[in-house]
């Protein structure tokens, strides 16, 4: 049997709505994936602590609110801080051109703008397959 | 250090890894689960189920709550089903559990049901031993209550709770048609709504035409508002009398006894019937047989007799 990519989905900041967010569970779900989502404005502590428990491969964090460039970083830091760097990070929002390389060098492994087609997204994941499931 | 070692003792990531090995049923998870297996036993299991929408996980998030201030720790198994067409699935129950994310005597873990042989019962019966071996006291299964895997989770569980709410129609026939047996507590949720105190009366019917022993007593009723908050005191209190109920009257080890009968039963047959597939190659002669039933060259039974004997003979020999 192939095991199971696990996804987590999450949304940090003050963000009072979610419909990219769950548009993006729903497609990934529909792409085979099992994916957890937990809701709106998630501290990276509380984050990293669902990654962890639900033993995801991927957190995918989305943000429109503009502070991706603290949060998503301290979602990188903390998954660190509890020996976790094997979990992929990415990002996904309205995040101008020039922040994207600011948050790949900060360990966000890529970053989606609005207009990026899901399978974008997925060619990511699987791009990452082999990595995460040998992990 | 080991993996059971890091369960035993408790770290979250330990924990993870090990429910995952269980879940993917890959190497390693039978001498995970025995060397897990002295250190179980201590663990009440509840199980919770009811329709979509009845607010099991509002509930849940409630009685995770109350567990912790009566100083235990609590986990929590949320079941939801895969999608038999992708495989994929939305597992969302997380999201009105949320504020326990951070609480290090919670621990919530999300399983999609996936299409497995045993369904999802047995990868659920080996992490409630997980957490169970990790120390927590009470490790909560929830599902959703559709049919069959009810029934499965009932047999894990030590308590049932059956989560029903005004407004979803069938119900009442489901508790007809005797499906609903299985709860030991029924929670109407959503009191706040008017229709509740209707509905209370119909299960109230429906249970007084139970045959109640004494093992297993009319189950009680509690009417709750998971949103409100209100009504969970009486639950809690439920919850421990039918608890200790059951511990005098035997009927938790009685259940767990047939948990066990049922988890050998079922393990022992997959193995017998693995053993049997990799032995006679019974895929590859399969479209054989079919060739000739459908020319009608033999007659099912007389194939099917004749192949088990020589399945047997091939066995014989080995
Ligand atoms: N009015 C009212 N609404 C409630 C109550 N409890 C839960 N709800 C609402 O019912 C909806 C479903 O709640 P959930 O807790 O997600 O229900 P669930 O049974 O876990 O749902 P599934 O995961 O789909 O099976 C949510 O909108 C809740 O806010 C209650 O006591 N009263």
């Amino acid at each position: 049997m192939e095991r199971k990519i696990r996804i987590l989905i999450a949304k940090p900041g003050l963000d009072g709505h979610d419909r990219g967010a769950k548009y993006i569970a729903r497609a990934l779900k529909d792409a085979g994936y099992e994916v957890i989502y937990t809701g709106i404005r998630q501290s990276p502590e509380s984050i990293v602590r669902t990654a962890l428990q639900e033993d995801v491969d991927f957190v995918g964090l989305s943000l429109l609110s503009g502070a991706h460039n603290e949060l998503f970083p301290a979602v990188v830091d903390e998954l660190q801080r509890q020996g976790a760097q094997d979990v992929v990070v990415f990002g996904g929002g309205v995040i101008p051109d020039s922040d994207i390389a600011y948050l790949r060098d900060k360990g966000v492994e890529a970053v989606f703008t609005p207009g990026t087609s899901i399978s974008a997204v997925i060619d990511f994941i699987e791009a990452n397959r082999e990595r995460v499931v040998s992990r | 250090m080991t993996l059971a070692d890091g369960v035993r003792q408790g770290q979250q990531r330990a924990i993870a890894r090990a429910i995952s090995l269980v879940e993917n049923d890959l190497p390693g998870r039978e001498e995970l689960i025995d060397r897990l297996y002295p250190s179980t036993g201590k663990a009440v299991v509840l199980g919770l189920t009811g329709p979509p929408g009845a607010g099991k996980s509002t509930l849940l998030d409630r009685l995770l709550s109350e567990e912790r201030k009566a100083g235990r720790k609590a986990a929590v198994i949320a079941v939801d089903p895969s999608s038999p067409f992708t495989g994929g699935a939305l597992l969302g129950d997380r999201l009105r559990m949320q504020s326990h994310a951070l609480d290090p005597g919670v621990y919530i873990r999300s399983m999609a049901s996936r299409g497995h042989l045993g369904g999802i019962a047995g990868a659920t019966a080996d992490a409630v031993k997980i957490f169970d071996a990790a120390g927590y006291d009470r490790v909560i299964v929830e599902t959703l209550g559709v049919g069959q895997t009810e029934i499965e989770i009932a047999q894990l569980s030590d308590l049932v709770l059956l989560v029903l709410v005004p407004g979803l129609g069938d119900e009442i026939q489901a508790l007809k048609a005797g499906i609903m047996e299985i709860g030991d507590i029924y929670v109407i949720n959503k009191s706040d709504k008017d229709e509740s105190a209707r509905l209370r009366a119909e299960v109230d019917y429906v249970l007084s035409l139970a045959n109640p022993t004494p093992e297993r007593p009319v189950p009680p009723v509690v009417m709750v508002s998971a949103l409100f908050d209100r009504g969970i005191d009486d639950l809690i209190d439920s919850i421990a009398g039918r608890l200790q109920r059951y511990a005098e009257t035997g009927e938790i080890d009685r259940r767990r006894r047939l948990r066990l009968r049922r988890e050998l039963r079922q393990q022992l047959q997959s193995k017998i019937n693995d053993h049997i597939e990799r032995k006679v190659e019974i895929d590859r002669q399969m479209d054989q047989w079919v060739e000739r039933l459908i020319s009608h060259q033999e007659t099912p039974y007389a194939l099917i007799n004749r192949q088990i004997e020589w399945i047997f003979k091939e066995m014989d020999r080995s």
